[in-house]
């Protein structure tokens, strides 16, 4: 079994029924009807024995990190960056959201070789956003960071585009 | 400099430092360890992503 970096395909249904709200809040219609409401985005470490993929629909405990410090579930994202749209020409464009600071798991000790950050929704019921590889690692009584890409067109962290 | 080790925090001159990192498509990888003799007592990493899952969408023709 692999990982497999990937659009969660779940999150694109998703988001034509509005079941995400990355960055600021601008939905009253969800969970208040007078007041926007934020999801909180969370990121989960995987083994990079487990199996991680565009087939991913949920956050799952199944092949993901143990270890002094870590819990279950990984740490929250930062999510004040609203997500960005722009043309690219008349007929096409990219949408793009990255989050707005670097993922940290502090003094953690992960001694099992692990290759994924899953990146989901735990307001919307865990929903499952995206899947992130990277070369196998482990960590020892040390801190993982995870340092976002820039916030463009070309390298966001998310992009959806027409062509 | 104190060091967060398996043993708690261990002043660095105690220890040896080793460092690597690893750069290609994906991403950008430093890492830093101490080692305490032969024990590898802290191990941290700093992954920087360069490339993300990218979807097109496409609006059907109607008629």
């Amino acid at each position: 079994m692999a990982n497999t970096q990937s659009m969660c395909t779940s999150f694109l249904g998703e988001l034509m029924l509005g079941q995400h709200q990355l960055g600021t809040s601008t939905i009253v219609s969800r969970g208040s009807l007078t007041s926007p409401t934020t999801d909180t985005v969370k990121a989960a470490l995987y083994l990079a024995s487990a199996t991680i993929n565009a087939a991913t629909t949920a956050y799952t405990a199944t092949g993901e990190v143990t270890g002094t410090n870590y819990t279950a579930g990984g740490v929250t994202v930062t999510n004040a960056t609203a997500p960005t749209s722009t043309n690219s020409s008349s007929t096409a464009g990219v949408g793009y959201w990255t989050p707005s600071a670097s993922i940290t798991y502090t003094t953690v000790t992960l001694s099992t070789a692990f290759d994924t950050v899953l990146i989901y929704n735990s307001t919307q019921s865990n929903k499952a956003i995206s899947v992130h590889t990277f070369g196998s690692q482990t960590v020892t009584a040390g801190t993982f960071t995870l340092t976002m890409p820039s916030n463009t067109t070309s390298t966001a962290l998310i992009r959806l585009a027409t062509t | 400099m104190l060091v967060s080790t398996i043993h708690g925090e261990m002043d660095d001159s105690l220890l040896e430092k080793k460092e690597g990192s690893l750069d290609n498509d994906i991403e950008f990888t430093t890492w830093t360890e101490y080692w305490l003799n032969d024990e590898l007592v802290h191990r941290s990493v700093h992954v920087t992503l360069k490339t993300s899952p990218f979807t097109a969408l496409e609006a059907a023709s109607i008629g």
